[in-house]
């Protein structure tokens, strides 16, 4: 562990990766402290400095109802990194062990296991969360059941992929031999071997989940206003390009930091922990 | 109590597969006394490791394998008693070794944890402390020199040969009366493979454990075995005490086996003549070799 953050810090681009993670997860948490209108998050409108370009206070400008922008991409990475790290939380445990379950068992029990994920599998993701949103209220709650309920069949195919190799491995059969039950072979003995892999795919995937969550909500389907969102704000900018560029730009460039942070060090991770993808 | 350790009575394997029934095993018996040495030898796909994980009872789950025949445990038949019972033999009366030592212990924890799970099978409720000294002790059996920095280390930290002698260590420290050895250190060179044999029988000796050696190595059996069956295509050919077989093999595959063997002066590959059904027909006992329980 120690020995993989010292050579994440000594590559270059895992460094700017891990300082772009720092930044997004310093702001999200420190969000009160940082912003200088915190008011600004709710339904607050202030005609008289409605759509400035980016000048001292305003240093991203203000938004169509004279809000700063800089304080609310700041707290949207807030809720974006809550509904990311609640998706996984949700999803991978899902996940893992309908994955561990299919592939250790075999036989019918993956056949049913493993048909159920390819259901979900092949409906293409943001269709799924589009269709499931369009039925649910479109809240910040129902935002991460959908986005979840598309995220655990890559962890299922993942880790179903892993137990099948791993299951061959020698230790596997020593510890049938002893007598370890197969909860204790499953959890116990394969899992702790795919971990690598399974970190890896959730740093990558912490930023796509936030990207899926901005789609969601550039299309309208996600958390509603007044709630800063990085995706709406990004819909509503783009009514007002290339005059208003600021409304568009920043949110855009907040997403791309997240984005680009938790890819790099997700790629890294890859390479360093040999995981197998 | 007179009732050997394993004895097998006209064990059939056959696995469903899509082609159709395939037959593995066609009526095998064999029988170890206590404390016996015994070697089953025959080449690969001859049916040598399925037998072992029948005796473990690791196949009898598998929807597509068909077993009859009588495998009987210090005199209980294992087909009667409950997969929980079963369960409970295993790494506790009953325990093996495998090929490779290092693939068999898992990467992920060091040998002090894996020593532990072994010794809580035996004995629920163990303490930390009480473990440690007896994998230390254990440890000290195999001539391990540092038991202390091994049971801190993980697998891949150690070479094989310190990873066979701890697979033979916590094979052995439940005190099973079997132990199966699957070809145990062929993925060794032959002189780390030699010492731990070595080390291996002088330990079961003194515990009075019971050994089936699965091998297709003869030169190896020659030396660990107190007795050698031979199978070849799922068939008992030739059976009796180390000695006489390797003194005088009568059965056609069993001198093949034996010319196999590579010497420095060579020799050429050997010729097994036929494999036709005839070629099991003269099933090989040597003398002094009678019934099961009379001897052992």
């Amino acid at each position: 562990m120690k020995r993989t953050f010292a050579i994440l810090l000594r590559n270059p681009l895992s460094l700017l990766g891990l300082l772009l993670i720092a930044l997004v997860v310093f702001s999200a948490v420190f969000a009160d402290f940082i912003t200088p209108f915190p008011a600004h998050v709710g339904a607050v409108v202030d005609f008289a400095n409605f759509n400035r370009p980016p000048e001292w206070p305003y240093i991203m400008g203000t938004d169509l109802v004279g809000r700063d922008l800089f304080t609310r991409i700041v707290y949207a990475y807030r809720i974006s990194l809550i509904l990311g790290v609640v998706v996984l939380a949700i999803a991978v445990p899902i996940g893992v062990t309908i994955g561990l379950t299919a592939g250790y068992f075999g036989g019918w029990i993956e056949y049913v296991l493993m048909r159920i994920t390819d259901v979900f599998l092949s409906i293409p993701p943001l269709v799924l969360a589009m269709s499931m949103m369009g039925v649910l209220e479109p809240t910040l709650t129902n935002g991460m059941i959908a986005v979840t309920a598309m995220w655990w069949p890559w962890y299922t195919r993942l880790v179903y992929n892993l137990t099948r190799s791993e299951k061959e491995e020698g230790y596997v059969l020593a510890a049938e031999v002893i007598g370890a039950s197969k909860t204790h072979v499953m959890f116990r003995e394969i899992l702790p071997n795919c971990v690598p892999s399974i970190l890896t795919k959730m740093t990558l995937d912490l930023g796509f989940v936030i990207l899926i969550a901005s789609s969601l909500s550039f299309l309208g389907l996600g958390v509603q206003p007044p709630t800063p969102d990085l995706g709406s704000m990004v819909a509503d900018g783009a009514k007002y390009l290339p005059d208003s560029w600021w409304l568009t730009v920043f949110p855009g460039l907040a997403i791309l930091i997240a984005v680009f942070g938790f890819n790099l060090v997700g790629d890294a991770l890859r390479e360093i922990l040999g995981a197998e993808q | 109590m007179n009732a050997p350790t394993l004895q097998i009575r006209d064990l059939n394997l056959g696995f469903r597969t899509y082609a159709g029934m395939i037959e593995v095993l066609h009526g095998i018996s064999l029988h170890i006394g206590r404390g016996e040495r015994v070697a089953l030898v025959g080449e690969s796909g001859s049916g040598k490791s399925v037998t072992a994980r029948i005796i473990l009872g690791l196949l009898q789950s598998l929807r597509s394998a068909r077993i009859s025949g009588r495998v009987e445990f210090e005199g209980r038949d294992l087909e009667r008693l409950a997969e929980r019972e079963r369960h409970a033999l295993r790494g506790t009366k009953m325990s093996m070794i495998f090929q490779d030592p290092t693939s068999s212990l898992n990467p992920v924890y060091t040998i002090a944890t894996q020593f532990r799970e072994v010794l809580e099978r035996g004995n629920p409720g163990i303490r930390e402390a009480q473990a440690r000294s007896q994998a230390i002790a254990a440890l000290d059996d195999v001539a391990i020199s540092e038991p202390e920095r091994v049971l801190n280390s993980y697998p891949f930290q150690l070479s094989g040969g310190m990873n066979q002698r701890v697979m033979i260590a916590m094979a052995l420290a439940n005190e099973p009366s079997l132990l199966i050895a699957d070809e145990p250190g062929t993925a060794l060179d032959v002189t780390v493979q030699a010492q731990t044999l070595k080390l291996m029988r002088d330990l079961v000796q003194r515990h009075n454990t019971a050994v089936l050696f699965i091998s297709h190595n003869l030169g190896v059996v020659r030396e660990f075995a107190d007795r050698v069956y031979v199978i070849y295509k799922g068939r008992i050919v030739e059976q009796g005490s180390a000695a006489a077989l390797f003194e005088d093999p009568r059965h056609p595959y069993t001198r093949a086996l034996l010319k196999a063997v590579p010497r420095i002066t060579g020799g050429g590959i050997p010729e097994i003549e036929d494999a036709s059904e005839s070629y099991f027909a003269p099933l090989v006992v040597h003398e002094g070799f009678g019934e099961p329980g009379v001897v052992g």
